[in-house]
């Protein structure tokens, strides 16, 4: 038995999004700055995939910008709208793709503090604010715990601020754990720039978005010969790209009842039957596929592998999974002990999850947290 | 198909022969600290000059857990003197290799024994 529960890392292609795709890797292989037939037909594709994406985010086609991935589009909104002497604001426990780009730009950010729960407060975030504050960038779902940030109020918070402001203030949100569960209408949210990834929504690898919002000015970060207006110059990917905007209109695809109500089933019985099992982040507040759990007495890596070796595939906060010793900074971000974050699992369901798996699941891991505990005799 | 981690680590892994408290140990090194992980417990029953038992008790990786089996069952039999000269290299033969990153677990393993020995020394 193969039992898939790490779809926060990725999801696989759904077959009817891989059915359009298939043209695309072969006949309809024209690039789409070629004005024949050939090439014709490929930014037709491409055109129409930026009007389901402009349509799920109630938003422009032309405000709708291509990438290779949903790394790229946090890069081009952080380092395509920081300039020199911009001040910026994120959190402590973002995506990598976010952190880096920003201590990367040299600017001064500041990062604000993410509570227990597993959620930041909007207040740290204006109480950052100065004159010359050109960014705020807070992701929409985390991606370890699941929770799901304020986004709607601190954008009307901004909007309201930048009637007075002579600096207006860009408001960018990392939606890529989000989109499967929750609205991502930019003008709801308020945010002037956001972004997908298309593999976390049973799509393709190498294609995301960055929506900018009309009026927003970005520069470039990389230079070619400007496909996407100039924002991510490069051969569109045709295939992955038809795939996202094929992959976002299947998004009502999935049941969100009924991953929520597998997820409750799973969260409760861990609690429940395993002694010193401790939820991560607010139990209510967070995308409805989404379990992280602290073991007490094991190791993250050695919980995944011994779990991997009966078929399940999970993944953990622990250091040992990574290349370096320190354990996941999101779970530590949380005020959780080094102990607590090496022995965490992230348990994320899709569309595809059973119940059968989430019983054999249940069955598995009591087992293996006992014998673990017996290893390390705590 | 996983080639992280070889069939002799696994093996240790899920089966690890020599876990356990031991009550009559006369040398307990305590190694590892919970920032990095790996917390190890090795001990020895030292008697006549040789090592007659060994166990462990191991909160940590994959790696972490089957190098604490693997220098229990190398020390086992032998003089201090001889358990001391063991090197991280046959170590990590024993479980044929090793992720480089996981490298550390086999040095901590060692250093186990070590401070098991001084503390049986100064008893």
């Amino acid at each position: 038995m193969k039992i898939y529960l790490d779809y926060a890392a990725t999801t696989p292609i759904d077959k009817d999004v891989k059915k359009e795709m298939l043209p695309f890797l072969t006949e309809k292989f024209g690039n789409p700055s070629s004005l024949h037939d050939f090439g014709q037909e490929a930014l037709l594709a491409i055109d129409d995939a930026r009007e389901k994406v402009a349509d799920f985010l109630n938003a422009e086609s032309r405000e709708v910008v291509f990438t290779s991935s949903a790394t790229e589009a946090n890069n081009l909104a952080i380092l395509g709208t920081l300039e020199k002497g911009d001040h910026a604001i994120t959190s402590s426990f973002e995506h990598k793709a976010v952190l880096e780009p920003f201590k990367k730009s040299g600017n001064d950010v500041d990062y604000i503090p993410v509570y227990k729960n597993g959620i930041v407060k909007t207040e740290d975030a204006f109480k950052k604010i100065k004159e010359n504050t050109k960014l705020i960038s807070i992701m929409y779902v985390n991606s370890e715990v699941g929770t799901i940030q304020p986004i709607k109020e601190i954008g009307e918070g901004i909007k309201k601020l930048n009637k007075n402001r002579k600096n207006k203030i860009v408001f960018h949100t990392d939606a890529s754990q989000a989109a499967n569960y929750l609205s991502c209408d930019v003008n709801e949210l308020n945010v002037d720039l956001l972004t997908l990834s298309g593999h976390k929504i049973y799509g393709p690898k190498g294609a995301g978005v960055l929506f900018v919002r009309e009026g927003i000015k970005l520069s470039p970060i990389f230079y070619g010969a400007s496909q996407e207006r100039g924002l991510s110059s490069g051969t569109e990917n045709v295939p992955a790209i038809v795939g996202l905007g094929s992959a976002i209109l299947n998004i009502k695809k999935n049941d969100i009842k009924e991953t929520r109500r597998l997820r409750d089933k799973l969260i409760d019985s861990v609690l429940n039957n395993i002694v010193g099992a401790k939820l991560n982040g607010d139990r209510e507040k967070r995308i409805p596929n989404n379990v992280n759990i602290s073991f007490n007495g094991v190791e993250g890596e050695s919980l995944m592998i011994a779990l991997n070796r009966e078929g399940v595939a999970v993944s953990t906060g622990s250091a040992c999974a990574s290349h370096s010793l320190s354990p996941s900074y999101v779970l530590l971000a949380l005020g959780l002990s080094h102990e607590e974050a090496h022995s965490s699992l992230r348990i994320t369901l899709g569309r595809m999850t059973t119940e059968k798996e989430i019983d054999y699941f249940l069955e598995k891991l009591p087992t293996i947290v006992y014998k673990l505990r017996k290893i390390s005799g705590r | 198909m996983n080639n992280y981690y070889t069939e002799e680590t696994m093996e240790r892994f899920l089966n690890p022969k020599h876990i356990g408290n031991m009550d009559d140990a006369n040398g307990i090194g305590e190694v590892g600290n919970p920032r990095c992980g790996d917390q190890m417990k090795v001990y020895i029953k030292v008697e006549k000059g040789k090592i007659k038992k060994a166990s462990f008790q191991t909160l940590g990786c994959v790696a972490a857990i089957a190098t604490s089996d693997a220098i229990c069952e190398m020390i086992i039999g032998k003089t201090i003197d001889e358990a001391l000269k063991i090197t991280e290299k046959e170590m990590i033969e024993r479980l044929k290799k090793l992720p480089p990153v996981k490298i550390h677990c086999s040095s901590l393993a060692i250093e186990g024994l070590k401070k098991a020995i001084d503390d049986y020394k100064k008893r």
